[in-house]
């Protein structure tokens, strides 16, 4: 993992544990360094423009802008009004998603059976964690995966298989406007996006220093 | 992370559950996907047909659509791509969600005998008809940014401007807007996950047919898809056709072709028992 360089100023450095939600701004400017600390962990991302969370990420325009179907370094993350949020800079992964959005309660009935009904899952952190900033379910779209490994295949064939994380990759992004973001550290043991297991993650806000 | 014996045993089990579904799941248990409508088969009866319009190209059109109707959307310039949006009439905060309707149903084409699923795991339409399965679930539908870079400086109608103005016509507004559903959008990957434009997999007279499974609010745009390489800014006529599909039968394929969407219906079925007191 390549060092937050010296000069930098930490905003914040924090381990969010197995399954839980959280939120912080991130200024334009900041990086956004999410660390899988421990590998094969599903990192459910959304991002809502600050000032106005009528705008919001967009999983199309983002893969639109990107020409494919994953995102990696160098996608520029997209929000509804055609404005990039947030550039990629530092992928060390290579495997994310943007196209099987989160796990929910209701989904999961539907893809795993009715007995599933009654487990934690992404959008319930979703719509907990949007509470606090005064959003809704209606505001949740779908989401950025990081870490998550579906495979589209030419056929139009479509998996979640198991995740390549290895312990301490780490993706990072640089904020173009301020923007709101919302971590689901996805605690559905259902499929493999987890390695059915599911693990702490670290989140890194930091700005660059003087040289 | 170490794992304790029990937890690796838990692992274990839930891999093999999962394997269990992505192998049902993926040979289309129990049934097959049937090949695609013939475009001169299906006839609508005439006393079937509640509303007929043509939707110019560029246009947009917002409707309601009860439990039971269908709409065709019907290209008959063979240039035309619908995008689509659909909320519950009832309750607009449950509204078309097509991660799970990729997700949930293993695939991310669309064809008949597939369902669109809501994000309450809900069919909110199913694909009863269908002559093309050449449709887009990953890219989406224009913009005016979009329409820029491919046709230059001019005014032209986006696909997001008017799922805006028919939000704000059902109510509703760019908070309630989702990833759209493009028909008639012949979009691949390749084995790099890059999009392809497949267009002879398009075809004037295509149609598609799609019954609402609960009381819905539907919007429909008919701008060109960002994908589009045409260099004109030319997209033609949508028929758009409203009518009274008949009573699913018992075998109904959209509700039976596989496990998910037979859960799916079950979802249905118990939300219509509780909120509109019928089964
Ligand atoms: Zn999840």
């Amino acid at each position: 993992m390549t060092a937050i360089p010296a000069s930098a100023r930490i905003v914040l450095d924090t381990e969010i544990p197995a399954r839980v939600p959280w939120s912080a701004i991130i200024r334009k400017g900041q990086t956004l360094r999410i660390v899988d600390s421990h590998g094969q962990q599903a990192v459910d991302t959304l991002f809502y423009a600050a000032d106005d969370h009528g705008e919001r990420y967009s999983g199309q325009d983002t893969l639109r802008a990107q020409g494919s179907a994953y995102v990696t370094t160098g996608t520029r993350i997209m929000s509804t009004e055609g404005r990039t949020m947030l550039r990629m800079v530092a992928d060390s992964c290579g495997l994310h998603d943007t196209s099987a959005g989160a796990c929910s309660c209701e989904s999961n009935t539907v893809r795993f059976g009715h007995q599933t009904k009654y487990l934690h899952a992404c959008r319930e952190n979703f719509v907990l964690e949007a509470a606090k900033h005064g959003l809704s379910k209606r505001d949740i779209v779908p989401n950025l995966n990081f870490f998550m490994n579906v495979p589209l295949d030419t056929s139009g064939n479509f998996t979640v298989v198991d995740g390549v994380s290895k312990p301490g990759d780490y993706v990072e992004m640089v904020a173009e406007m301020d923007v709101l973001c919302l971590i689901s550290n996805c605690p559905q043991v259902n499929n493999p996006c987890n390695g059915f297991f599911p693990t702490p993650i670290q989140v890194v806000i930091y700005e660059a220093g003087e040289d | 992370m170490i794992l304790t014996e029990q937890e690796k045993a838990e692992v274990e089990a839930n891999r093999q559950r999962y394997e269990q579904h992505k192998a049902l799941g993926q040979q289309q248990a129990p049934k097959a996907l049937p090949p695609p409508t013939p475009r001169d088969g299906a006839p609508i009866a005439a006393d079937a047909i509640i509303h007929r319009e043509t939707v110019p190209g560029g246009w947009y059109y917002v409707t309601k659509l009860g439990r039971g109707e269908a709409l065709r959307l019907v290209n008959t310039s063979g240039t035309s791509c619908v995008s689509i949006q659909a909320w519950n009439a009832f309750d607009p905060s449950e509204r078309l969600n097509h991660a799970d309707t990729i997700k949930v149903q293993w695939a991310a084409s669309l064809r008949k005998g597939r369902v669109i699923l809501s994000d309450m795991g809900r069919a909110l339409l199913s694909i009863i008809e269908d002559t093309s399965g050449a449709h887009d679930t990953m890219v989406g539908g224009s913009t005016a940014a979009t329409n820029a870079a491919r046709y230059g400086a001019g005014s032209f109608r986006n696909t997001r401007d008017n799922f805006v103005l028919a939000a704000g016509k059902l109510g509703l507004d760019r908070r309630d807007l989702h990833p759209s559903i493009g028909f008639f959008a012949p979009v691949a990957v390749d084995s790099q996950g890059r999009f392809e434009w497949h267009g002879e997999r398009r075809n004037k007279g295509d149609f598609v047919d799609l019954r609402a499974e609960l009381d819905l609010l539907v919007a429909v745009s008919n701008c060109p898809h960002p994908l589009d390489p045409s260099p004109s800014y030319a997209p033609g006529d949508i028929d758009i056709i409203r009518y009274q599909a008949p009573q699913p039968a018992a075998d109904d394929l959209c509700r039976t072709v596989s496990l998910e969407a037979k859960r799916a219906f079950e979802n249905n079925a118990f939300y219509l028992a509780g909120v509109a007191g019928r089964a």
